[in-house]
C-alpha cells in the first residue's frame, strides 16, 4: 500500500496549524464567493492567487484548493434559497431546491446537497488517491468527436424526459443555441451575429443569462403572487441535518451513479456544469419517483450536487498529470503550479511528492473542514428566508446586479440581466421551459466547435462518431436515450387508442 | 388572491401573449436565420462554414414558434386562462420600474449609491418600514458591498463621482 | 508571431494623448490601476499578469494596487476596445500578444494597434514543430516528407484559435515546403498538445512551455524550432533527457529573438515598475511579424532539397 504510506505523508504536511488555518479561511472565502453569483470559484481563486505567491507552494494550494471547496458548497446555497444559482454547476439544483425551500423544506434541501456534496467529493479523492496514475490516461482518449458524443449524451440524458408542448421544449432549447452562437467562431475565427455591435463581441455569458432568467424572472413572479417568499414560515431547527441524514441512505443508488457521472466528466475532462444536468437528467430517468422531479425532490438535490462536486473534485485530476484544467478554476491553479516553479505533467508525482500527496490530504481535510463549516451555517442560511420580501427583494436585485457585472466587467451585461428576468418570467407563464434554454447555452459552443473539429478531422465524413468503440458506444447511447420518450410516449398512445377503439 | 376583486380588473389571456411571444420568437429565428446565411451556411473544404448550425438553429427556432403561433391561434377563443391580471402586472412593474431606474444609475453614477438609495426607497415605500431602518440596512449593504468588492477582493464594480470623492 | 508571450505591455491612453509625457520618475498612480487581459482567465496572458500583480505586490514596486481584469470576448477584441475607449486614462494598462495584430485582422473590429501606447516589449517566444514519440518522424525533413506523400489535407494541424499565429505558421510551412495540411483549431495550448499526446492530430506548433511536459516524460518529439539557432537551454530543460536537445536544432526564422519562459519572468518583474512603464519604446512587431512570414517562405525556399 504505496498509496497509504504516501497519503500519510501527505497528511503530515498538510495538518499544521497553519496549513488547517488557511484551510479554513480558504472554506469561508470559497463560500462567500460561491453565493455571490459571477463571481465564480475561478475568479476567487485567480483574485487571492497573488496573496499565496509569498507562502510555500503547498500551504498555496491548500489554501486555494479550499477557496475551490468553498465555492463549490456554497453555489447552492443562493440556487436553494432563492433559485439563483451561485455557479454554473448549481443550476440543476434549483429545480428541486427552490420548491423545497418554497415548501418550507430549505434545511432539508440544504443538508442534502452540502452533504451528497461531499459524499462526491470524498468519492472523487478515493479515486484521486488510489487509482490517480491509472484513470489519468483516460483523458488521452477524448479527441473532438469523442468529446462530442459526450455533449450529446448530456443533452439528450437531459432533454430526453422533458414534458410539456415539444415545440415550446425546441424553440426555448434552440433560441439557447442560437445564443451560444453569438460571438466569435473557434474555428473560422469570424464574428457571428454580432450584427457589427462591439458589445456583442463577446456574446451572451451563460450565467449572465441565468442569474435574469432564473433569480430575476423569481422575483417578478414572487411580486405578482403577492410580496411574499413563501420559504417565509420554515421552522428553524438545528435538529434538521440529522433528520435529512436518516433519509439519505434511500437514494444510494442515485448517488453510486451521480458519482460514477461525475468522476468521469471530470477525468476527460468535460466539467461539473454538464455533469450536473447530465446527472439531474439520468436520475430522473432511473428513479422510481422520476415523474416528480421538479416539485421538490431531495433526490432531485442529491444528483445534481453530488456529480458536480465529484466533477469539480476529480477534474484537479487531468491537470496534475496532464497539465490539461478540467474546469476554469483548474485552469487559474495551473498557472499557480507554474508561478510557484512546478511543472504540472506526468512527472509531477515522481518529483514533487510533497506537494502532490500534500494536496491530496487537503482534499480530505478542506472537505471535511468545509462539510462542517455549511452545515453549522444551514440553520442560519435557512433563517434568511424569514427576511421580509420587501427587504430581501431589492437586495437580491442588487446582487443579482453585481453578479451579472463581474462575470465579464461588462455593463451591458446589467441590462441584459433585466432583459433576461423579464422573458424568464413570460417564459414561466407559458410554460416555455427553461433548463433546454440554459443548458444549450452552456454547451452549445463547445458542442459545436467539437462537431466541427471532428468534421475537420475526418474530412466531413459522419462515420467518425461511431470510428472506435469509445465513441461508437457514447453515441449510440445518447440516440437511444433521446429515441426513449418517443418510444415509450408512442407506446403508450397505442395503447390508449387500443383500449378507447 | 382575492377573487370577488377579479372581475374588475382587466386581464391579458395566456392566448394573446402565446401568440404574441411565439410572433417575437419567430422574428428572433428570421434575424438568426438571414445573418447565417450572410456568413455563409454551407460547407466547403474545410467542414461546415460559419453559418451553418447557426443557420438550421436559426431555421428550427422559426419553425417551433411558427407552429406554437398557429395552436395560439386554433386555442384563442377557447382558451380563456388568464395571463396576468393588471394588478398583478402592477405589482410586478413596483419591482421591474425601479430595479431599470437602478440600472440606469448603476450605468450613469456608479454601484453603490444607486443601491443604497434602490434598497431604501424600496423598504420605505412598499416595504413601508421607518425612516431609521430603512436607512441603516440600505447602508450596511452598500458599505458590506464596498468593502468585500473594492477593498477586500479588489474587484472593481461600476464607480462614479461619489467613489472619486472618496479616493477610489 | 510570438503568442504567449509577445507580451508587450502597453499603457491605455491614445497616441495623440500622450505628446507631453513626463520624466519617467516624476509620475505615480494616484488610485487603483486597472490591468486588462484581453484573454481568458487560466491562459498564458492571465498567467503573466497576474504574476506581474503578484511581484508588484510583493516588492511593493506601486503605492496603488494593480487589479487584472479579464476581458476575453470575441479574441481579445473586448479588452482592446475598452482600452481604446479609455483615451488618456492613465490608470488602464493591457498586456497583449500577437492577437493585438491578428484580431482585428480576423474579426474586422474597429481597433488598430496604434490606438494603443506601446511601452514595453516583455518577451518573445519560439514556436516548436512538435509530433508524438510513438511516431517514426526524427526531423522535420522526415515529417514533411511523409505530410507530402501521403497528399493535401491528409496530415492534420492542431493549434491554438483561427487565423492566429499557429495557423499562420502553418500557412508558412505549407508554403514553404509544398504540402498541405488540415488545420484544426482548439480554444487553448493545453488542449492542443493532449490532442498530440493523444494521437488524435499529427503534428502541433505549440510554445515551448505548452509541451514541455509532454516532451520530458517522453510523450512528444521536437522536431525543429522556428528560429535562426538552436534554443540555449540543454541543461534547464533537458534533466533526465540528455540527447533529446539535439532534435532542437534551428530550422529557420519566423520571429526575433527567442526568450524561454524563466526569462519572461524575469523580465517581467524588471519591467513592471510603474516609473519604466513611460519610458516609450520602439516597438514594431507588426513589421517584424510580416518579414518573419516572408522570411520562412524563403529561406525555406532556399534551403529545400
Amino acid at each position: 500500500m504505496e498509496e497509504l504510506n504516501a497519503l500519510f505523508h501527505g497528511f503530515s504536511v498538510a495538518l499544521t496549524p497553519f496549513n488547517l488555518m488557511l484551510m479554513f479561511i480558504g472554506i469561508i472565502l470559497g463560500v462567500i464567493i460561491g453565493v455571490l453569483p459571477g463571481l465564480g470559484g475561478a475568479n476567487g481563486v485567480a483574485i487571492l492567487l497573488p496573496l499565496t505567491f509569498s507562502m510555500p507552494p503547498t500551504s498555496a494550494i491548500i489554501m486555494l484548493s479550499c477557496i475551490y471547496w468553498g465555492a463549490l458548497f456554497g453555489g447552492a446555497i443562493t440556487s436553494i434559497l432563492f433559485n439563483i444559482p451561485g455557479e454554473p454547476w448549481s443550476v440543476a439544483t434549483t429545480f428541486d431546491g427552490y420548491p423545497m425551500a418554497q415548501q418550507g423544506r430549505a434545511g432539508e434541501a440544504l443538508t442534502g446537497a452540502f452533504t451528497s456534496s461531499f459524499v462526491g467529493a470524498l468519492v472523487a479523492v478515493l479515486m484521486f488517491t488510489f487509482l490517480a496514475p491509472l484513470i489519468a490516461n483516460f483523458a488521452l482518449q477524448f479527441g473532438p468527436p469523442e468529446f462530442f458524443a459526450v455533449y450529446l449524451l448530456t443533452f439528450c440524458s437531459f432533454i430526453g424526459t422533458g414534458k410539456g408542448n415539444p415545440f415550446k421544449i425546441i424553440a426555448s432549447m434552440m433560441l439557447g443555441f442560437a445564443m451560444a452562437a453569438v460571438g466569435i467562431d473557434i474555428v473560422t475565427g469570424q464574428l457571428r451575429l454580432t450584427f457589427g455591435f462591439t458589445e456583442l463581441l463577446s456574446g451572451f455569458h451563460f450565467l449572465v443569462a441565468v442569474i435574469g432568467l432564473f433569480g430575476i424572472g423569481e422575483i417578478l413572479l414572487s411580486m405578482e403572487e403577492g410580496l411574499s417568499f413563501s420559504g417565509h414560515s420554515a421552522k428553524i431547527n438545528p435538529r434538521i441535518v440529522f433528520q435529512t441524514w436518516a433519509k439519505l441512505p434511500r437514494y444510494w443508488a442515485t448517488s453510486i451513479r451521480s458519482c460514477f457521472i461525475g468522476c468521469w466528466m471530470g477525468i476527460i475532462p468535460g466539467g461539473a456544469t454538464p455533469a450536473s444536468f447530465m446527472s439531474y437528467g439520468v436520475a430522473r430517468q432511473m428513479s422510481r419517483d422520476g415523474g416528480k422531479f421538479g416539485t421538490g425532490q431531495l433526490e432531485g438535490v442529491v444528483a445534481p450536487e453530488t456529480a458536480a462536486h465529484a466533477a469539480g473534485t476529480s477534474a484537479l485530476l487531468p491537470m496534475i498529470t496532464l497539465g490539461i484544467p478540467g474546469s476554469p478554476t483548474a485552469a487559474v491553479l495551473l498557472g499557480g503550479l507554474m508561478i510557484w516553479g512546478l511543472q504540472p505533467g506526468p512527472l509531477l508525482f515522481v518529483e514533487q511528492k510533497d506537494f502532490v500527496w500534500g494536496l491530496i490530504a487537503s482534499m480530505y481535510l478542506g472537505n471535511i473542514a468545509g462539510l462542517i463549516v455549511v452545515l453549522t451555517m444551514v440553520p442560519l442560511f435557512a433563517a434568511i428566508l424569514r427576511v421580509p420580501f420587501s427587504i430581501i427583494a431589492p437586495i437580491i436585485v442588487v446582487i443579482c446586479a453585481i453578479g451579472a457585472f463581474t462575470v465579464k466587467n461588462n455593463m451591458l451585461d446589467v441590462w441584459l440581466m433585466v432583459v433576461f428576468g423579464v422573458v424568464g418570467y413570460v417564459f414561466k407563464k407559458l410554460d416555455y421551459p427553461l433548463a433546454p434554454l440554459v443548458l444549450a447555452l452552456v454547451l452549445g459552443d463547445a458542442a459545436e466547435s467539437s462537431f466541427r473539429q471532428a468534421m475537420l478531422l475526418s474530412q466531413g465524413s459522419i462515420t467518425v462518431f461511431w470510428s472506435n468503440w469509445l465513441v461508437g458506444s457514447l453515441t449510440t447511447l445518447a440516440l437511444v436515450l433521446l429515441a426513449w420518450p418517443l418510444f415509450t410516449a408512442l407506446r403508450e398512445r397505442l395503447r390508449a387508442a387500443e383500449q378507447s377503439g | 388572491m382575492e377573487n370577488s376583486k377579479e372581475a374588475a380588473h382587466r386581464t391579458v389571456r395566456i392566448g394573446t401573449m402565446d401568440t404574441i411571444v411565439a410572433a417575437l420568437i419567430f422574428a428572433l429565428g428570421a434575424l438568426v436565420v438571414y445573418e447565417s446565411y450572410r456568413l455563409g451556411s454551407g460547407w466547403d473544404e474545410n467542414g461546415p462554414q460559419a453559418g451553418y448550425f447557426p443557420f438550421y438553429i436559426g431555421l428550427l427556432v422559426c419553425i417551433s414558434s411558427a407552429v406554437v403561433f398557429v395552436q395560439g391561434l386554433l386555442r384563442f377563443k377557447s382558451d380563456v386562462r388568464v395571463f396576468v391580471r393588471q394588478d398583478q402586472f402592477g405589482q410586478v412593474l413596483v419591482i421591474l420600474l425601479p430595479s431599470a431606474v437602478y440600472v440606469l444609475g448603476i450605468q450613469l453614477i456608479g454601484i453603490y449609491v444607486p443601491s443604497a438609495v434602490f434598497i431604501g426607497l424600496f423598504m420605505k415605500i412598499v416595504g413601508k418600514y421607518s425612516w431609521l431602518r430603512s436607512t441603516v440596512i440600505c447602508l450596511a449593504v452598500s458599505v458590506i458591498a464596498f468593502l468585500l468588492f473594492e477593498v477586500w477582493f479588489k474587484i472593481p464594480l461600476p464607480k462614479g463621482p461619489f467613489e472619486t470623492l472618496i479616493g477610489y | 508571431m510570438n503568442r504567449k508571450i509577445l507580451n508587450g505591455i502597453l499603457l491605455g491612453f491614445g497616441v495623440a494623448g500622450i505628446t507631453g509625457v513626463q520624466p519617467a520618475a516624476a509620475w505615480e498612480p494616484t488610485k487603483t490601476v486597472e490591468f486588462i487581459i484581453p484573454a481568458g482567465t487560466g491562459g498564458g496572458a492571465d498567467q503573466m499578469a497576474r504574476f506581474t500583480q503578484g511581484v508588484v505586490a510583493k516588492h511593493s514596486l506601486m503605492k496603488q494596487s494593480l487589479v487584472p481584469i479579464n476581458k476575453s470576448g470575441g479574441a481579445g477584441a473586448e479588452g482592446f476596445l475598452d482600452v481604446k475607449a479609455s483615451k488618456g486614462d492613465e490608470h488602464k494598462i493591457i498586456i497583449t500578444l500577437s492577437n493585438l495584430f491578428t484580431t482585428p485582422l480576423a474579426t474586422g473590429v474597429p481597433f488598430n494597434w496604434k490606438d494603443l501606447t506601446p511601452v514595453a516589449m516583455l518577451a518573445l517566444d519560439n514556436f516548436v514543430l512538435w509530433v508524438n514519440s510513438e511516431t517514426p518522424y526524427k526531423s522535420p525533413k522526415d515529417y514533411l516528407a511523409a505530410a507530402k506523400k501521403a497528399g493535401p489535407g491528409k496530415f492534420n494541424m492542431a493549434g491554438t484559435g483561427a487565423k492566429q499565429e499557429d495557423q499562420i505558421i502553418t500557412v508558412a510551412i505549407e508554403k514553404a515546403a509544398g504540402v498541405k495540411f488540415t488545420y484544426v483549431p482548439f480554444k487553448g495550448g493545453g488542449a492542443v498538445a493532449t490532442q498530440l499526446v493523444g494521437n488524435h492530430v499529427n503534428s502541433t506548433v505549440n510554445n515551448p512551455i505548452e509541451a514541455v511536459a509532454h516532451w520530458r516524460s517522453g510523450k512528444l518529439r521536437p522536431l525543429c524550432v522556428f528560429e535562426k539557432a538552436r534554443m540555449p537551454y540543454k541543461n534547464k530543460v533537458t534533466d533526465g533527457l540528455p540527447h533529446a536537445a539535439r532534435h532542437l536544432h534551428a530550422c529557420r526564422r519566423v520571429a526575433g529573438r527567442g526568450q524561454f519562459l524563466h526569462r519572461v519572468l524575469q523580465e517581467s518583474a524588471r519591467h513592471r515598475r510603474m516609473e519604466q512603464a513611460h519610458g516609450r519604446r520602439r516597438f514594431q512587431p507588426e513589421l517584424h511579424e510580416r518579414q518573419g512570414v516572408r522570411q520562412v517562405g524563403r529561406e525555406r525556399g532556399k534551403s529545400a532539397p
